[in-house]
């Protein structure tokens, strides 16, 4: 973030700006900092909800790496979130270089592609995604409507993760959106001058747009990379983790140690390591594209 | 003509996106049988009774009353949201003070600190201070500017207001909230309208957070009313009646988008997060 250098205007103390941002501090102290903190003691601890935690060191990680349940979670939610992904940030590009076309229609198309991503999220769409997929349901009916086989959705465990990754590719307006703003913002003259010179679509884009909104594809990948680690929702909604725990995710795992079994000790372990996970893929995303930005330039 | 493939494209598109939730809207008039038998989503009659029957819920309250309660935590929120985070905001744009960068980092890594760490820590503070199963643990964050990203946003809309604007308004004799409130907010209300939209949809869509924190029926917001449906009237039965609940349970959400998304969706396409 880049703050311009101005000077406080005349009679302001350097407290004012300090004063307004105080909810800030106080919200990150009390609903940032305090929680990690605390969730990383009570990993380290025997802690049923009842009881009272009792410290015991790295058993509750040691306990987790030997834990097939977790191994398993912990391999649906990459795969999840591997296929995912890529997928969402490639279909909200290409949508939104198709939109930026200048073509007539587009505050339609622009709503039509956003309502799925705000509404999305509401429990009454995710059960109705439910519902789309059953054996007699709406995506069967279409495939047998164009001469395809049936898809046992619920029942075949290397099906049952496209309903999750469907539900949520189907949401992909607001990572359209800021991709959107993103190519509004390049220079048009960049484009002029390259027509110019000769180049088409496919070379302008690798050579103007690519690098303009290098960033943004950033943002997004990381945005989407850290929700999509965290998954909930959908498949405790939608699948319930099954068949045989084929969209059984992390998140699922610590929800169910903390508020089915009462193993907070454990569900906070789970979760810190869930934290590491997606800080060493952030990590590595950085330093993947730091690299490539310091060789290209 | 060139650009035909394109449209042919963008409405095929839009088909795929919005098709579901057409169908979503004809179901909950159909029977059980016609819904899963038809890939059209006209229903062949208009049967009221299942709305009816949907809003008197499975439960001792109707909808009205889960409607009554995610307000009074929708309202509080939304206007909680929008003051501390144009607050901040506005401090960030505006002033220098001690620890600035410091301040901007930990704004930045507080919206990339995955959330489902804090559930569980936070569930055990709201337990420990007597305020489970009460709406405090639902609104009051909004009052700490919780959203970073609402403060990301509206700081890009501060930081494109000229600073001669403030100056201006300094020397007519007007004091920081003074400009703030008669000088800064006019210019940026796209930006305010997208931030108070945003808290109504994602508190309409939230789930995990009041399924932690409230326990009693009564208290129920509707995503919780909505899965009591679910579960209570099993999977094989009904599934007219849950659709129609669902589709009650959307109107508010789709009725608030109607009305801003002019300004909602160029606030966001404007503010967005490039830069």
């Amino acid at each position: 973030m880049k703050h311009r250098q101005y000077k406080n205007p005349v009679g302001v103390g350097k407290y004012t700006g300090l004063l307004l941002i105080s909810p800030f501090i106080a919200g990150f102290i009390l609903f940032t900092l305090y929680p990690f903190v605390c969730s990383f003691v009570l990993g380290m601890t025997d802690y049923r909800s009842a009881g009272t935690p009792k410290f015991i060191g790295l058993d509750n990680y040691k306990t987790m790496l030997s834990s097939e349940s977790f191994r398993k979670a912990l391999s649906v939610t990459l795969k999840y979130a591997a296929i995912l992904v890529p997928l969402k940030l490639i279909v909200s590009l290409l949508t939104a270089l198709l939109l930026n076309l200048e073509i007539k229609g587009i505050g339609f198309f622009r709503t039509a592609f956003y309502i799925p991503s705000i509404l999305g999220a509401n429990l009454a769409v995710v059960i109705m995604w439910q519902y789309l997929f059953t054996a007699d349901g709406l995506v069967n009916q279409f495939l047998e409507l164009f001469g395809a086989s049936p898809v046992s959705w619920y029942g075949d465990p290397d099906a049952s993760i496209y309903i999750i990754i469907m539900h949520r590719l189907w949401e992909f307006g607001s990572t359209m959106v800021i991709f959107l703003a993103a190519l509004r913002d390049i220079p048009r003259e960049l484009y002029d001058a390259a027509k110019v010179d000769g180049c088409g679509y496919i070379r302008s884009f690798f050579s103007i747009t690519l690098p303009q909104i290098k960033k943004v594809i950033f943002i997004n990948l990381i945005l989407q990379t850290i929700s999509a680690l965290q998954e909930f929702n959908a498949p405790y909604m939608i699948t319930g983790g099954g068949p045989l725990r084929s969209t059984y995710t992390v998140g699922m795992l610590i929800y169910d140690e903390m508020f089915k079994y009462s193993e907070a000790g454990y569900a906070n372990a789970v979760s810190w390591i869930l934290f590491a996970v997606i800080a060493i893929a952030v990590g590595l995303m950085y330093l993947v594209t730091g690299r490539r930005e310091r060789n290209g330039s | 003509m060139k650009k035909l493939p394109v449209y042919l494209i963008m409405i095929l598109l839009s088909a795929v996106m919005l098709y579901p939730l057409l169908w979503l809207l004809g179901a909950s008039f159909k029977s059980n049988r016609e819904i899963f038998s038809s890939v059209w989503f006209i229903p062949k009659s208009i049967n009221f009774d299942i709305w009816k029957n949907a809003w008197k819920t499975v439960t001792p309250y109707t909808m009205g009353h889960y409607f009554a309660n995610t307000f009074m935590i929708i309202i509080p929120k939304t206007i909680f949201a929008v003051t501390s985070s144009v607050l901040v905001a506005y401090g960030f744009s505006r002033f220098n003070f001690p620890l600035k960068r410091f301040f901007s980092a930990l704004l930045v890594i507080g919206m990339l600190m995955p959330a489902i760490v804090k559930v569980m820590p936070m569930f055990l503070f709201w337990r420990d201070t007597k305020l489970l199963d009460t709406y405090v643990p639902l609104v009051f964050p909004a009052l700490l500017a919780e959203e970073g990203m609402f403060v990301f946003i509206l700081i890009r809309f501060f930081d494109s207001v000229p600073r001669e604007f403030d100056e201006a308004a300094r020397l007519d004799g007007c004091g920081t909230m003074k400009t703030l409130f008669l000088v800064l907010l006019p210019c940026i209300k796209p930006a305010v309208t997208s931030i108070a939209v945003f808290t109504f949809l994602w508190t309409m869509n939230d789930f995990l957070n009041p399924l932690i924190i409230i326990q009693s029926v009564e208290k129920y917001p509707l995503s919780l009313a909505l899965r009591l449906s679910v579960d209570s009237t099993g999977q094989s039965y009904e599934q007219c009646r849950i659709i129609a609940v669902s589709v009650i349970g959307l109107i508010p959400s789709i009725a608030v988008f109607a009305l801003a998304q002019k300004k909602f969706v160029s606030g966001i396409t404007a503010g967005g997060l490039s830069g």
